[in-house]
């Protein structure tokens, strides 16, 4: 089974609910940890993992050889994303528009232009608290965050329960975290903000027919829009984490919530039995709901993603790697 | 010379958009005739500033008059040739007197973080 923790609003506890899953879980099931957040992952702050392996994450950009052009503009007229233009005699290529599909090369009439591979980022992957844990991340100054994700979601081990905590917003890394998933969690606070967020996250969360559970971090403050939005939708909550100075403080600490106060770990277990009552019994064994998945495939072929580098294993904690303030 | 302004509207009387790739028109004016021809810009969902330096390109323009000027477009406008002045307002016909009269601001590089944004 795959579980996706996704919130449309950054900042609202994803990081805190899948980390405290998976620990809740690991002495009862089999689990992985996958921070698709590849923009800012923040999960290693808490299960403070041992990278073991690096690999390279790339896409192919095209490249135009200019004695071959005839500027003949047939590139230009067929990339949906302008990222390649044909201005009087020169080909000009953008690399942050470009999405690596290779149409360019394909309905290129001289065989001007071949494809170079470009790194995007890194997936990192390797063992915390017992359990395999996997991040990836962003190269600075690239924009295109979707084949970091889908190359994290090919590492998953069919045989272990997936806990997927998702990068915020609704937009493509979002989504590509979250297609292929048996649930959505989605995690909000009780504020205006938070809902508006919410409808957002449930509306992506449906066109992908995924079933949802919503979450209550902080709650306590803000108004009851939330619960009774949630009410008015169907949508069950089965967990509520109050507004709480105590958690607050082990949160700035980097220290998971049920290392520190145990009685969180039935309330996340309870979590979990209530998301298996949700999605039946069918999706509660490990190894179904892994379906194909054609948008992941398409992003390995041609070789966009190099083969494992094996790398010296090495620790990384709060220190290292990107920092967060929030919860993301 | 070849002037293109964008601009909210189809004649000499039209405000300028301060936005290059996703303005409503492109106001081609001949600086001798002041003869105009207006283009109706299509951006789509993505590279919009990229698209419209190539229709710019293409209808043939010498210098182009806009607000700011985005990363993409200034390099596809520079590509072709074209000279950037930015800091345009008021209606078309204005910015073109200004132009006339050296007040506005040669882009050698660009103006805007691209989206519209500011630079940071």
């Amino acid at each position: 089974m795959r579980i996706a923790i996704a919130s449309g609003k950054g900042g609202t506890g994803k990081t805190t609910i899948a980390v405290n899953l998976a620990l809740s879980l690991v002495e009862r099931e089999p689990v992985q940890f996958i921070d698709c957040d590849v923009e800012e992952p923040n999960a290693h702050i808490f299960l403070k993992p041992r990278i073991e392996q690096v690999r390279s994450v790339e896409k192919l950009l095209p490249e135009v050889d200019e004695s071959l052009c005839n500027q003949c503009g047939e590139c230009a007229k067929a990339c949906e994303f302008n990222a390649i233009a044909v201005i009087g005699k020169k080909v000009l290529v953008y690399n942050e528009l470009c999405h690596g599909c290779g149409l360019c090369k394909m309905v290129c009439p001289t065989g001007a232009i071949s494809e170079v591979p470009h790194e995007l980022g890194v997936v990192e992957s390797g063992e915390a608290r017992g359990f395999p844990f996997s991040r990836g991340l962003l190269n600075i100054g690239e924009a295109m965050a979707t084949p970091i994700v889908h190359t994290l979601k090919e590492g998953l081990d069919p045989d272990r329960l997936a806990i997927l905590d998702a990068p915020p917003g609704t937009g493509c890394p979002t989504i590509a975290a979250l297609h292929g998933a048996d649930v959505a969690l989605l995690v909000t606070e009780p504020t205006p903000f938070g809902l508006h967020d919410l409808k957002a996250a449930v509306g992506v969360a449906r066109s992908l027919k995924l079933p949802i559970a919503v979450i209550i971090n902080r709650n306590g403050i803000g108004d009851d829009r939330v619960e009774r939005y949630c009410k008015q939708e169907g949508l069950p909550i089965p967990l509520r984490i109050p507004f709480d100075r105590e958690i607050a403080v082990l949160y700035s600490e980097g220290t998971p919530l049920v290392d520190a106060l145990p009685a969180w770990k039935e309330r996340f277990i309870h979590l979990y039995h209530e998301i298996i009552s949700q999605v039946g019994e069918g999706a509660a064994s490990v190894a179904s709901g892994f379906m194909p998945d054609d948008l992941n495939r398409r992003r390995t072929q041609g070789a966009t993603v190099h083969a494992a580098e094996d790398v010296p294993a090495v620790d990384i904690g709060p220190n290292e790697g990107p920092k967060k303030g929030e919860a993301g | 010379m070849r002037v293109c302004i964008t601009s909210d509207g189809q004649g000499l009387d039209a405000p300028v958009n301060p936005s290059f790739g996703r303005a409503p028109y492109f106001l081609f004016v001949d600086e001798e005739t002041l003869a105009t021809e207006a283009v109706k810009n299509a951006p789509g969902a993505h590279g919009a500033g990229v698209q419209a330096a190539q229709t710019v390109a293409s209808k043939g323009a010498n210098v182009m008059i806009t607000g700011n000027v985005g990363p993409n477009a200034h390099q596809g406008l520079t590509a072709a040739g074209i000279e950037i002045y930015v800091g345009a307002k008021g209606t078309v016909k204005e910015a073109l007197q200004d132009y006339r009269a050296g007040r506005l601001t040669r882009a050698d590089a660009p103006t805007a973080g691209g989206h519209g944004r500011r630079m940071v």
